[in-house]
């Protein structure tokens, strides 16, 4: 209980400061490769908010949250890969504005 | 000694992300992105989860980014090729994240080095992350085995049916 030489506040703060560093970013590219990109530093924050938790309580939970957060991270990029390897195919550009068809 | 090592490394982390996502060039984005993955993974390391820090290290910086690079090259956004390969090879484009990959080579240097307290607090071991996970959290375990089934298909069939499609398209 309360084994963290730092402040558990601080540690969230770096989590958080991750996340919103990963969502500004998710919000000024219009690039697929870069967008994916900000997903992966979203997912790591919050994997870092857990691992700090778990440790803070001196629980294992974290890490297994931390796990299956790894399972997402590794599905979701796949895909998105997939998805970016057909959007450059299709429209010869990997600009997401291009590709805009559903009106999204 | 440990809180330093930790606001350095999250610094660390916050600037290779900062410069990560405001890259134009991609690979060279990738490289500050990995960065910012070993920076985080010396905050799990500080915080006493070194099971974590290996796997970030190995899965996240690994394999996960080995496929941003492959799909990167696949696609290969630039001109030409060989004048950008000689642009690499010029300081500027790679000392900013030497320089920052040097300082966590030496924090992690400083932590091992250490002999007492090498991580902050009570340290969550492998065995006991095994233990839990395997028992309680087993449901959860097969739920991941079968997302991540359902990425490979998925991945799968996005990159099959369009070559399909193109190769029907030609003929």
């Amino acid at each position: 209980m309360g084994g963290l030489v730092v402040p558990l506040e601080h540690v969230l703060l770096l989590a958080g400061l991750l996340f919103i560093c990963g969502l500004t970013g998710l919000m000024i590219r219009r690039n697929v490769i870069f967008i994916l990109m900000s997903l992966e530093v979203m997912l790591n924050a919050a994997a870092l908010a857990f691992v700090a938790a778990g440790a803070y309580w001196g629980e294992p939970d974290g890490q297994i949250i931390f796990l299956l957060i790894l399972a997402v991270a590794a599905a979701e990029v796949s895909v998105g890969l997939g998805l970016v390897l057909q959007i450059q195919r299709r429209f010869k550009t990997l600009d997401l504005d291009q590709a805009s068809r559903m009106g999204g | 000694m440990i809180p330093f090592l930790f606001y350095m490394a999250a610094a660390i982390a916050l600037v290779s992300t900062v410069l990560a996502l405001t890259r134009s060039n991609a690979a060279h984005a990738l490289i500050y992105l990995i960065i910012s993955l070993l920076a985080v993974a010396v905050v799990f390391f500080l915080l006493g989860a070194p099971f974590a820090a290996a796997l970030e290290i190995v899965i996240y910086a690994g394999a996960i980014m080995v496929l941003f690079v492959f799909v990167i090259m696949m696609l290969n956004l630039g001109e030409e090729g060989d004048q950008r390969e000689r642009g690499w090879l010029e300081p500027g484009v790679w000392i900013v994240p030497a320089i920052l990959a040097a300082a966590l080579m030496i924090e992690t240097v400083a932590v091992i080095s250490m002999t007492e307290g090498m991580t902050s607090g009570e340290m969550v071991s492998a065995k006991a992350v095994g233990i839990k996970l395997f028992g309680p959290y087993v449901l959860a375990v097969e739920i991941a085995s079968m997302l991540l089934l359902a990425g490979l298909v998925g991945a799968y069939h996005v990159g099959r049916r369009l070559s399909e499609r193109r190769r029907g398209g030609i003929s």
